[in-house]
């Protein structure tokens, strides 16, 4: 009985007790699922065109945030920087299609996942080489200060970068619906033979889409590393993106952002509500549990269609 | 060439199979036997849900409302599993080997059902599990002879050309010794001398093993040919069953291959 | 010229079944054999058994279980750092709750126990296929290791929460402890790793290894032809989970003498035994064999290498440029032979057969 109360009664009572902390620890989530949907994204936007798992996602974010705050150590304006950091992520990017990914054209997805660990440690290693690996303050200019809206307490660095990732998302959802580069894109995530039947250019879809997913994750390495120091366990961020991979689909735009603010959320209450229930540092896996159980109700993910077996 | 031929007691009786995906009605209440010993064809234009057929005899699909009665057993659902372990094997139309396993190996999977060792005496191999994967390695040679494969024993199937790949995939379905074959389309795609030869096979299997045989097939003369009874599907209803010549006769089934004339 | 099988009749389908049916084959099996059981442990020194010898035997056991499920049965899992340490700590409490028990039957033991958990988390891999059942598993890696980390019971409530091999003798051979002698240790890991590896090699050519091919290459037609994929798919976890189970205890009791949940994360074991086995060569126990001494080897030749070429580095530089070293070599690798080791192995083989015509 003792048992069944600690994690089925009492945080539940806990939440009910006092709705502006429940409201509180929501937001706080939604703020960090929107961190995990920003590197979910620029997972689901490789998946999607190139067809690898890109476990180095999170080390690109690693990175993109090394470089920032290593150019601005050395003076370089704000914007500047940012630029000149696109420009290494761009640059990357081609180096990747041209070295990696064409080399590696039709091959199993095993092996396209096992080459994206590869590129994990390059960029662990690389950025950590030029950088250096002790943690660094990134101050990007956008004040980090509470305030209070209607009873509860906001933070104005994570408004900005819900509103942020917000723009962005939008952006890409325009980029993809409404311009040509976007509509080859969609082909050759639908087909590659067929999208090069057609005369795509499949290796410059390649690189583009490699250069936004570094967007992608210099923007989720602003946002994480303003708040939360530029460090080494940026790159852990990426195994936090994964079950909202899968409980969004791999192939999902929506799915990723959703299930990262999912994700956020009930991985906050689970930390808030349950977490003593178990003895605390319960973030490491469960959302992973929680993807898991409700992938064995709905195989298909958030936003699968039912999948109908043909033989 | 059918009409002297004997058949047995109905092996195989589907009696209002339904079936529909989402609102769209793939089978509605189509019925007809199978006897044992028999060719039996299914035919039809594109669409007409011929595979669909197939897949639910053999408990792939489960159709929405149905009795299939394989030897007198009916069963409303049953698993894919033991629809193989009643003595029901098939192919696919498009082709369903597992690629990265020689051809041997393929046929050795068709006898799978048979073999009972567990896995501790399979890691030492020693004793009855080598005498078990021997036998069994006897009766797939006599498939492999029997379908003249012998030369491309030992390649990985993926490796094979189209026509040798179905015929791998019928050694497969027949190395399970079933008491009825499911074929569907293994003509397709196949050049004058392989159908020829196929052709042959099926017959041989069909007067040899005495396994009864249904097949889905385009090509008409071929169906004409080698069937005893057609059952014809036009977008998931039944429009005729007979003998060949009785098929090619109906109006309905001319209508559906040629399309009617509407005034 | 000396690699021809021209001639070498076989008469019956027991002779064609054999694992080596070439006799050149054999031959180079048994001076493989020679060298492992009575060459090397007369000239290896301590530091070849401790560094290189040992840790590739034991992650050799590792990747041929991760293997049998990854390469023959086709689902992937990024888990197995967590069935090793189910292993590795069902044998501490095996062996420090049962002092006079055979710390051999106490390695099998855990295996079991490495078996039970690991079926109990391919569960899902029923519905859950692909990379989706990869992720899933890591939800075993990252639960598993919690609880070893938590629940005090574990490593006896040793405040550091660390678990220690302690002294064990097998036939008067001190096996595990410290004082234990590497050659005693090399020996242990080398007859596991010479069982196991005929054992999977045995289950992998058998009507079982044929099942988990079958459901790896095609699992609708598998099911169509009477293969059960529930029990197929969970014979392979369990089989695959009691090799690691076996392998963690190795690596703890055998190898490293003690350590704490972090010896089996993400990134010190769960990787690098699927790198084994994809550098290996996916679907073969020899492959697996190959990969993990490649793997094992790589990190202590880069390691090593700067200092003996006379350049002098920093210990944090030397690291970041291992990384970027090892992961440039993976993908260098896969480019070149995405069929690894195996593959060319093979290649050789009929190289030599031709030898010395060039085709």
């Amino acid at each position: 009985m003792e048992v069944l109360n600690t994690f089925f009664v009492a945080p539940f009572l806990d939440m009910g007790s006092d709705l502006i902390f429940l409201t509180e620890v929501i937001i706080g989530g939604m703020m960090a699922g929107i961190m995990y949907s920003l590197v979910a994204l620029g997972f689901v936007l490789i998946y999607k065109a190139s067809g690898v798992f890109n476990y180095a996602q999170g080390a690109m974010v690693l990175f993109a945030a090394l470089t920032l705050v290593g150019l601005m150590e050395r003076h370089v304006p704000l914007v500047l920087a940012i630029i000149l950091t696109m420009g290494v992520m761009i640059g990357l990017a081609f180096l990747i299609e041209r070295y990696m990914l064409r080399k590696l054209v039709n091959q199993a997805q095993i092996i396209l996942f096992m080459a994206a660990i590869g590129l994990n440690f390059v960029f662990e290693g690389a950025g950590q080489i030029a950088w250096g690996s002790n943690v660094k303050k990134l101050d990007v200019g956008i004040p980090d200060k509470s305030f209070e809206f209607g009873g509860i307490l906001l933070n104005s660095f994570d408004l900005f970068a819900a509103c942020t990732a917000a723009i962005l998302v939008a952006i890409l959802a325009l980029f993809f619906q409404k311009t040509p580069t976007g509509r080859a894109l969609r082909a050759v995530a639908d087909d590659h033979q067929a999208a090069l039947a057609v005369g795509i250019p499949l290796n410059t879809i390649w690189v583009i889409v490699w250069s936004v997913a570094g967007f992608v994750a210099l923007v989720a390495g602003i946002m994480w590393g303003g708040k939360a120091g530029v460090q080494f366990s940026l790159v852990l961020i990426a195994l936090k993106a994964l079950p909202v991979l899968i409980l969004g689909g791999f192939e999902s735009v929506p799915g990723a952002i959703i299930g990262g603010l999912l994700i956020g959320i009930f991985e906050k209450i689970s930390e808030v509500y349950w977490g003593p229930a178990f003895g605390g540092a319960i973030e490491g896996w469960f959302a992973y549990m929680a993807a898991l159980i409700f992938l064995m109700f709905r195989p298909q993910g958030l936003f699968g269609e039912k999948i109908i077996e043909r033989v | 060439m059918t009409q002297e031929r004997q058949f047995g007691n109905t092996i195989l009786n589907v009696e209002n199979v339904s079936l529909s995906f989402g609102g769209v009605k793939a089978l509605d209440s189509v019925s007809f036997d199978v006897l044992e010993g028999e060719v039996r064809a299914i035919i039809g234009p594109n669409g007409a849900g011929k595979s669909s057929m197939l897949n639910c005899i053999n408990g792939f699909y489960k159709p929405t409302e149905c009795t299939i009665a394989f030897k007198g057993e009916s069963h409303h659902q049953m698993e894919t599993h033991q629809a193989a372990s009643m003595g029901i094997a098939r192919t696919f139309q498009n082709i369903a080997l597992f690629k990265g396993m020689t051809t041997l190996d393929n046929v050795m999977t068709g006898r799978n059902l048979k073999m009972k060792k567990n896995f501790l005496w399979q890691s030492l191999y020693f004793g009855p599990a080598v005498k078990e994967e021997l036998e069994h390695r006897e009766a797939a040679e006599r498939v492999i002879d029997f379908l003249e494969i012998e030369s491309i024993r030992k390649t990985v199937v993926g490796r094979l050309p189209y026509g040798l790949q179905k015929r791998v995939e019928l050694a497969r379905a027949l190395a399970a010794e079933p008491e009825m074959l499911l074929l569907d389309e293994p003509m397709a795609g196949m050049n004058h001398e392989e159908k020829e030869d196929m052709c042959r096979y099926i017959l041989d299997v069909n007067e040899q093993f005495s396994t009864t045989i249904v097949l889905i097939e385009h090509d008409m003369s071929v169906v004409m040919d080698i069937s005893d009874r057609v059952v014809v599907l036009d977008y998931g209803e039944k429009i005729a069953d007979g003998t060949p010549d009785e098929v090619r006769a109906n109006q309905r089934v001319v209508d559906a291959y040629l399309g009617v004339k509407h005034d | 010229m000396f690699y021809r099988e021209a001639g070498q009749f076989k008469s019956s389908y027991q002779a064609d079944q054999a694992i080596f049916p070439i006799i050149q084959d054999r031959w180079f099996m048994a001076i493989v054999f020679v060298v492992a059981y009575l060459v090397i442990p007369l000239i290896a020194d301590e530091y070849w058994f401790q560094a290189v010898l040992i840790p590739f035997y034991v992650f050799a056991i590792a990747a041929i279980g991760l293997n049998i499920l990854t390469g023959y049965c086709g689902q992937v899992s990024l888990g197995s750092g967590a069935f090793m340490a189910v292993g590795a700590y069902a044998t501490f409490k095996l062996v420090t709750g049962f002092p006079e028990l055979n710390i051999i039957i106490a390695f099998l033991l855990s295996g079991l126990f490495a078996a039970a958990v690991g079926m109990i988390f391919g569960l899902p891999s029923l519905r859950i296929k692909g990379f989706y059942l990869a992720v899933a598993t890591l939800a075993a890696q990252f639960f598993i290791l919690w609880v070893f980390n938590k629940v005090a019971w574990f490593f006896n409530y040793n405040p550091s929460g660390f678990i220690t091999a302690p002294p064990r003798e097998v036939f008067g051979f001190l096996v595990s402890g410290p004082e234990a002698a590497p050659v005693t240790r090399y020996y242990v890991s080398l007859i596991f790793l010479t069982i196991f590896a005929f054992a999977a090699k045995n289950m992998a050519r058998g009507h079982l290894g044929r099942a988990w091919m079958a459901i790896r290459d095609m699992d609708v037609a598998a099911e169509i032809i009477g293969i059960r994929p529930l029990h197929t798919k969970l014979l392979a976890f369990g089989i695959s989970s009691f090799f690691c189970g076996v392998a963690g205890a190795l690596y703890i009791f055998v190898w490293l003498g003690s350590a704490e949940t972090e010896a089996f994360d993400l990134l010190n074991v769960s990787f690098p035994v699927l790198f084994m086995i994809i550098i290996g060569g996916l679907g073969s126990v020899l492959g697996s064999i190959l990969g993990a001494g490649f793997i094992t080897i790589l990190p202590i030749f880069l390691t090593n290498a700067p200092p003996m070429v006379g350049i002098a580095i920093s210990a944090d530089f030397a690291k970041h440029l291992e990384e970027i070293i090892f992961g440039v070599m993976i993908i260098f690798f896969l480019i070149v032979e995405p069929a690894g080791f195996n593959r060319l192995w093979q290649i050789a083989k009929e190289k030599i057969r031709k030898w010395p015509f060039p085709y």
